[in-house]
């Protein structure tokens, strides 16, 4: 459904990205991953057309959107969370996700009413007339995924939906996205978060330094060398599986 | 945010009528008149400064637009002066497209539209200024024909109501923003334009939206002016205290409210003139007064004078933190 290819991103000098590819299925949550500063939202920004790559090409179903500007990318089933999350401070939560139904109908009845039926279906229909700013961190992460949904998206781009999340909202929240996707929506997810990763996604593909270093299964990645010397340092593997052995 | 129900509005324009036939001097007739033509001039700024949040120094270019369109149209080639108000509120849309077009293309926001716009007004003065087919420095000074047809009136009522009306059409613009998708888009651009285009917005087509229905109302107060004061210069067109004037009484009333620019207005300008009346009209003692209120309204009520009462009534939660 996705398909990037060899995306690089150049910031005067520093090569955020470099040459990475990665392809979505259609129905699968596909993670990515990474340790800090590997180049993951900005992978992100290029595929949802915030930033133009340097190098390399993103296709959506079978069509070259590399050139595309964002709102283009987001009425053809591209949607996208920000990591940092960015809600409209003037309105409430209702007014907030039907910024998002407006996509695909032009009555502000018939949006406000779609925005009333994501808020619970996400779980913030008791907060329907809240200012966003008086939502909690958990309240907010909901809201930035509910806008998304109401666009209608067939491919759902999550940024760290779970960050700054207690362990027991992250419980909350792990069903809503299975949820998500078992209702059609393909995902494709940055998580720091090792449990969620595990948990959810299908593939996952490991970014570091800004080049593509594993992909795969959950688990098989989880144990590759050299994912593992990228989080811990050069050396890491050998001694972990020295560690191993001796115990 | 609790949002005006049109039967207010309805309520408001009516008292507006009814205040200009309860048999007020002339003076205070030619006050309320400029109260309505700022009002409306100030419900243009509205739309781009207060709901899409892209303030703007410069509206003096599109009421400059309209009252030359005003003045030229109707002395040098006889065009009816109904039909000059048309082409001149046209006028002003395409102005506003054009300022909007080469700005909004290179993203500009914040103070450098604010600057960007004040520019085009300074240039638009001074090509006013010099240029023969505008009346250069002298002006241009329009004929005195009374008569609807002229859409001049010997009774100064009639005028007053004109302007109401328009002010009524603002206040409609501004009710129908609050409930329609175009509106929701234009606070989402203004509260985080990044968001706003991961949902799908084409922010660059809605700006050109907002810049030019902002265009159009404040060119059509151009057009009042220039047919009620039947004279106008570069300066009075162009010059900046129009900028001033419309972007003062939105934000003094409440940016980003259906009856913030009326409010401000009226306040502002009734202040003024009491101020003129009372220190036996020392000459910029208005203007000190003007000043006071938007540090007062500022410090106490940053989200204008429509929420303080809203907030009197009812303490509204504070939600002005980055306003």
């Amino acid at each position: 459904m996705l398909e990037v290819k060899s995306l690089t991103k150049r910031f005067s000098g520093l090569v955020a990205v470099d040459q990475a590819s990665l392809s979505v299925a259609k129905g699968s949550i596909t993670g990515l991953i990474g340790p800090n500063g590997a180049g993951k939202t900005t992978l992100f920004a290029m595929i949802a057309g915030f930033l133009q790559p340097d190098g390399g090409s993103v296709s959506y179903e079978g069509r070259d959107i590399t050139a595309l500007a964002p709102h283009v990318r987001a009425r053809a089933g591209i949607a996208r969370t920000f990591q940092i999350v960015q809600p409209f401070e003037g309105l409430n939560v209702q007014e907030n996700i039907a910024v998002g139904a407006y996509l695909h109908t032009p009555d502000a009845s018939e949006a406000m009413r779609q925005a009333a039926d994501i808020a619970k279906r996400v779980g913030l229909g008791a907060d329907l007339t809240k200012g966003s700013s008086d939502l909690t961190v958990a309240g907010r992460k909901r809201l930035e995924v509910a806008r998304a949904l109401a666009t209608q998206p067939k491919l759902l781009l999550l940024d760290e939906v779970l960050a700054g999340l207690n362990p027991s909202e992250i419980r909350d929240v792990l069903p809503l996205v299975r949820d998500i996707r078992d209702q059609g929506v393909t995902i494709l997810m940055i998580e720091h978060i090792m449990q969620a990763v595990m948990n959810l996604c299908d593939t996952v593909y490991v970014l570091s330094q800004g080049r593509m270093i594993a992909q795969g299964e959950p688990k098989t990645v989880c144990e590759d060398p050299q994912v593992i010397e990228a989080y811990l340092g050069h050396g890491a593997a050998e001694r972990l599986r020295a560690e191993q052995a001796h115990a | 945010m609790t949002k005006p129900r049109l039967a207010t509005l309805a309520i408001i324009v009516a008292a507006l009528a009814v205040i200009a036939f309860a048999g007020l001097s002339g003076a205070l007739l030619n006050l309320m008149i400029f109260m309505m033509i700022i009002a409306l001039a100030a419900q243009g700024w509205n739309i781009l400064g207060g709901y899409a949040g892209l303030s703007s120094f410069g509206h003096a270019a599109f009421f400059g637009a309209g009252a030359y369109a005003m003045a030229v149209l109707q002395t040098r080639f006889g065009v009816n002066a109904w039909i000059a108000l048309v082409i001149g509120i046209a006028l002003g849309a395409l102005v506003g497209a054009f300022i909007g077009f080469l700005s909004f293309r290179s993203g500009l926001k914040g103070s450098y539209f604010a600057l960007i716009t004040l520019a085009f007004a300074e240039v638009a003065r001074i090509l006013a200024n010099s240029w023969n087919f505008t009346g250069g420095a002298a002006g241009i000074l329009l004929k005195l024909q009374t008569g609807l047809p002229y859409l001049q009136f010997a009774d100064r009522r009639y005028f007053l109501l004109i302007t109401i009306g328009c002010v009524a059409i603002g206040l409609v613009v501004s009710w129908w923003l609050e409930h329609s998708r175009f509106g929701a888009y234009l606070v989402a651009l203004r509260e985080n334009e990044q968001a706003a285009q991961a949902l799908g917005v084409d922010v660059f087509a809605v700006k050109m939206k907002a810049i030019a229905i902002s265009g159009a109302l404040t060119a059509a107060a151009g057009c009042l002016y220039a047919q009620n004061y039947l004279f106008i210069d570069a300066n009075v067109a162009f010059g900046s205290w129009i900028s001033i004037e419309a972007l003062f009484a939105a934000i003094v009333g409440g940016s980003g409210t259906v009856l913030g620019p009326l409010i401000g207005a009226i306040v502002l300008l009734g202040l003024g003139e009491l101020t003129k009346g009372l220190s036996g009209g020392i000459p910029g003692m208005d203007l000190l007064v003007f000043g006071i209120i938007l540090v007062l309204s500022v410090a106490f009520s940053p989200n204008g004078l429509v929420m303080l009462m809203k907030s009197l009534g009812l303490r509204a939660p504070a939600k002005a933190k980055e306003a």
